[in-house]
């Protein structure tokens, strides 16, 4: 690790000035990601902003429009326990990493990186999320914009994620044997104008909606609607724990399962 | 009822008081006044010439205080291989010299070529990355079957070929073998890859070295399964420090499984600087250093054949196999696929013909080593593979074919068609207690549960006999062997009665500490935490060859009964004396040395009191004190044995494979901490397991280790593994040593593999997909989905 000095922020706004000050600064969430990094010395950042002490960024209630915020700089251990208003999501943050991951991962710090197999694109995704940062709103629609690049501008932050609640979801997450990431996992959220259906882990262009798989199944919200369809393994991740093919296959088979589980 | 003390009980280990407190003392807690810092440079590239290794900047940067490159070593010893092996032409093998740092050429990814010794690590690290190595990468090889065609790239340029040895085993027995299998009426014949693991010891390695200019002694604190060898290599082959001036210390080890037997650059390098800035120099691997540099484990390429009668009657067992060895020889990189994998090749069975072929190769990979089993466990899978893949082919129950081949306990001492002679077991006995352990009868109900959830039930068994205790030394000195393979104990009891025991052999997670008192409490009639165990510094304890192979008890142990012997020996003569009787009438029991037929007695702690207070003593006859050393070699290997199962659900929509139940039957010899034992196995289990499921080690064809993390190489966690079914109440004593133990420490890691992959491809053939006939471990979800959809 190079020498970094560190910022601990009260606010959004002084956070924002810090990053904007130098364009040697770098936001650090929970740090699952970053540190790692800059143990490896892969990164060499003059100023870490940590995000984790701003009190506005932390959190889950319920807006009144009934949606379920969280704060950016909620850790995933917080959702867990405290977005019980949408199962589906509480569950996957329950399943991200281990009980030391999750609390110090963040929802915006997980946003803001965009692995390509990570869990929560997937959830803002397919829940059609509006993620909120200190400059503007941004639909989840718009946000993801290939692996590791999203909609957010240099020193913008995510300050509250807004996810509707549908009536029936689930996430259904087929591990990577060694890091526990998603090899592929799907995303199913059943809305009353529709079903949306998100894939993480798969594509080599990050989090995706299966536009096939959510007309059949908003027509019938069932795992047989699928059978038809398929998904094609090219341009899908291939690596020593799975083939392009393997992944577009098993992405099917998870939609499937997330259908039948949904709740 | 189970016994509560001694030899038998469960006694709770209690060196896991500091392990489970944070307060066991490590290589890397060590902290001495003045120590400094080394980083190392390592390659990149997996073969390249080193043109220029420009050092200026670095050397001056803020709190550098030595540079050191290859150059620097180029006119000391390289690190040997402990054995030498000759080819089937009678050729010695290729022994390409080993250097402290990479010079001229770097042969591997993460090749060591360059150290910086710094004040603080951060300050190494910033003068590492300005060392400038111009290095001209040349074509790698990384693929055996490559590496040995004409025109490969070389690993060693200077010895022409990639090839170390082709050894045959055994060679006189070629033509007999070739003919059974010609004229057999059936064989069975299949290719597999036992894959090559990163070991992933839970403390990294780390060394660090103290330099007294005063004395001119040298100290090394590191992690070692064994300091005297450590000690030696580096006395009389890579630096020539006097071995009285070099003392080794290897304080609490966090796990080895063979990676910390061998010597490594690392710590010659840290010795070296010492000297020349006259402070501490210390190092402790990054765990990606470790997934780069420590010798990793298996890695063969084999081909075997089985030839049987249709009844199932083995004729012959015939195999080639290509061992990587990597990039140089590791310390016993040679012995593992030759004697301790050649020579199980005729597993449990009465079989005739055995004949095996290893060819040890050179790749741009990191080096090759014993791992867990060593050896063992490649054999192992080999037989066990091919038994249950014939089995299935003549319609055979794979238990029944395997109980058709045993040999028979009256056979014992049996010499195998590989040349061993195994002095007990009992084969049929091994595979009745498993039988009562897996509740076969209710399989098939599993099976359908299982099918009504969608998924695949597979039962997978196998049997395993492995060797322990590598001996004696005057054979495998024939053999090839380079050192000794003895151990030894020195008992010293105070004054006051209590006893401390320095012993040979290494604890590094086996519970030395616990167990070996159990076995002196026992022969002396003294409570067993009266007894300290001292093992891991080569000033305190006499030479010993250390920790591996589970050998401990059954060499090390003997040592320690040896030496205890002779401590009552000596007792019985201060003790006639004190009884003013004949010697030959005194004898000892539960700690007290009486006269025979009388009730006239002495305890052992008045005897010892005696001996080191001599007043009124027959010095004539008897030293003061009571202390004695013994050194113990063995006059066999010992051979424990079991019979394993496991039961299995795959998920045919996605390959996933779940193990369900695990069961193992193990025979061990008689069993000195039942508790050990089992976790033993346990450890053993989870290992063999990860190999069979999860542990991939992927190098791409320009040698770079593309699962060198934890994110791409996956140990096995508890919530992968089921809640075992352990058993090791079939006991037939070792015969030639003096506990009749034989080992436990390997054979979870030896017998669990094939148990595993026969279980699936049972699995697989009960859903239909009969045209799986073998999958390459380890078994991952999309290994297992393509076989289903090839």
């Amino acid at each position: 690790m190079y020498a970094f000095d560190l910022e601990r922020p009260g606010r959004i706004a002084d956070a924002v000035k810090l990053l904007s000050d130098s364009e040697e600064s770098q936001p650090l969430g929970g740090g699952q990601t970053l540190i790692p990094t800059l143990k490896q010395r892969l990164a060499m950042p003059e100023r870490l902003v940590s995000l984790t002490a701003i009190p506005e960024m932390q959190g889950v209630c319920l807006s009144d429009a009934g949606e379920v915020c969280i704060g950016g700089a909620t850790t995933h251990a917080t959702v867990a326990a405290e977005a019980g208003a949408y199962p589906a999501l509480a569950a996957l943050a329950a399943g991200i990493g281990d009980p030391a991951v999750r609390n110090r991962g963040t929802i915006g710090g997980s946003l803001a990186n965009n692995d390509p197999s990570a869990c929560y694109p997937a959830a803002a995704l397919g829940s059609g999320a509006r993620i909120i940062t200190n400059a503007r709103e941004i639909a989840a629609d718009d946000y993801f914009q290939g692996m590791f690049t999203t909609a957010l501008d240099e020193g913008e932050i995510i300050t509250e994620v807004r996810f509707p609640v549908p009536e029936k979801a689930h996430y259904e997450k087929f591990d990577q044997p060694a890091s526990r990431f998603a090899l592929t996992a799907v995303f199913v959220a059943k809305y009353a104008d529709g079903v949306r259906v998100a894939v993480t882990g798969a594509s080599e262009e990050g989090v995706f909606r299966w536009s096939e798989a959510e007309a059949a199944l908003s027509a019938d919200f069932s795992a047989e609607a699928l059978s038809g369809l398929s998904l094609s393994g090219d341009g899908m991740i291939s690596d020593l724990h799975g083939s392009g093919a393997y992944r577009a296959h098993l992405a099917k088979v998870l939609t499937g399962r997330a259908v039948a589980a949904a709740r | 009822m189970p016994k509560d003390h001694g030899v038998g009980a469960s006694s709770a280990r209690r060196e896991d008081v500091r392990f489970l407190t944070g307060r066991g003392k490590y290589t890397d807690d060590i902290a001495l006044q003045g120590q400094t810092h080394a980083v190392f440079v390592r390659s990149q590239v997996a073969n390249g010439v080193i043109t220029s290794i420009d050092t200026t900047e670095a050397a001056a940067m803020p709190g550098v205080l030595a540079v050191f490159t290859g150059a620097d070593f180029a006119d000391v010893g390289g690190n040997p291989a402990g054995w030498q092996i000759n080819s089937r032409d009678g050729e010695p093998m290729k022994e390409p010299k080993r250097p402290v740092l990479a010079h001229g050429k770097v042969r591997h990814v993460g090749d060591a070529y360059a150290a910086v010794i710094a004040e603080t690590e951060e300050q190494a690290r910033d003068a590492a990355e300005a060392i400038v190595a111009e290095i001209e990468e040349q074509p790698a090889v990384v693929d055996m079957g490559k590496a040995l065609e004409d025109g490969s790239p070389l690993v060693h340029d200077e010895i022409g070929t990639n090839q170390c040895f082709d050894w045959g085993w055994i060679e006189d027995n070629r033509a007999a073998t070739d003919a059974a299998i010609k004229a057999a009426p059936h064989v069975t014949t299949l290719e597999l890859v036992n894959n090559r693991l990163v070991p992933n010891a839970m403390e990294p390695r780390a060394s660090m070295a103290d330099y007294d200019p005063g004395t001119g002694d040298y100290t090394l604190y590191t992690t070692s399964q064994n300091p005297h060898l450590t000690r030696l290599l580096i006395s009389a082959f890579v630096l020539g420090i006097p071995e009285n001036k070099l003392k080794v210390v290897a304080p609490d080890v966090g796990g080895g499984f063979g990676s910390k037997i061998y010597h490594y650059g690392e710590e010659a390098l840290v010795l070296a600087a010492a000297k020349k800035i006259g402070r501490p120099v210390r190092w402790t691997a990054s765990r990606s250093e470790s997934f780069l540099s420590d010798a990793h484990g298996r890695d063969h390429v084999t081909k075997i054949e089985l030839a049987c009668e249709e009844d199932g009657t083995f004729i012959a067992f015939r195999t080639e196999t290509m061992a990587n060895v990597g990039a140089y020889l590791s310390n016993f990189s040679t012995a593992t696929p030759t004697f301790l994998h050649g020579t199980l090749m005729a597993g449990n069975y009465a079989v005739p013909n055995v004949y095996v072929n290893v060819k040890a190769v050179f790749t741009n990979t990191a080096p090759v080593d014993a791992y867990r089993g060593a050896g063992r466990p490649e054999a192992t899978y080999s037989l066990e593979r091919v038994i249950d893949m014939a089995a299935r082919e003549l319609g055979i129950d794979p238990l029944e074919i395997r109980r058709r081949n045993f040999v028979q306990p009256d056979q014992f001492p049996f010499t195998s068609a590989a040349g061993l002679e195994y002095d007990t077991g009992d084969y049929g006995a091994l595979v009745d207690t498993l039988e009562e352990m897996i509740d076969r009868d209710g399989f098939e109900a599993r099976r359908r549960d299982s099918a009504a959830r969608g998924k695949l039930r597979g039962l997978g068994v196998n049997t395993y006999i492995e060797a322990c205790g590598i001996a004696p030394s005057n054979l495998v000195g024939v053999l090839g062997a380079r050192v000794g393979l003895y151990d030894a104990a020195t008992v010293r009891v105070n004054a006051t009665g209590n006893i401390a025991v320095m012993v040979g052999a290494h604890s590094h997670g086996q519970g030395h500490e616990t167990a070996f008192p159990q076995v002196v409490a026992d022969m002396l009639g003294v409570d067993e935490n009266s007894i300290e165990i001292v093992h891991g510094d080569t000033s305190k304890i006499p030479f010993g060859m250390g920790t591996y192979g589970s050998r401990s008890l059954a060499v090390c142990g003997s040592a320690v009964v040896r030496a205890t012997d002779k401590i009552i020996t000596k007792g019985k003569k201060i003790a006639a004396h004190m009884l003013e009787a004949a010697e030959a009438d005194i004898e000892f029991t539960d700690g007290q040395f009486s006269v025979a037929g009388t009730d006239k007695s002495v305890g052992f702690g008045d005897v010892a009191l005696k001996a080191y207070i001599p007043h009124d003593f027959p010095l004539e006859e008897v030293e003061p004190g009571l202390e004695e050393t013994a050194f113990y070699d063995p006059a066999n290997f010992t051979y424990p044995s079991g019979a394993y199962a496991c039961e299995v659900e795959v998920d045919p929509e996605t390959g996933k494979v779940t193990v369900d139940r695990f069961a193992a039957a193990d025979d061990f010899g008689n069993v000195i901490n039942p508790m050990i034992v089992t976790g033993q196995v346990h450890g053993g289990l989870a290992q063999g397991i990860g190999q069979a499921l999860l542990e991939q080690t992927t190098y791409d064809s320009e040698g770079q280790l593309i699962s060198a993390s934890y994110m791409d190489y996956a140990m096995p966690r508890a919530d992968d593994l089921p809640f075992y079914e352990v058993d090791h109440s079939c006991q037939t004593p070792c015969t030639h040593n003096p506990l009749g133990v034989k080992g436990c420490g390997e054979a979870g890691a030896i017998g669990s593999p094939p148990s595993v992959v026969n279980a699936v491809i049972d699995a697989l053939h009960a859903g239909g997909h009969t045209h799986v006939t073998h999958i390459d471990m380890p078994l991952t979800p999309a290994r297992v989905w393509s076989a289903i959809n090839s």
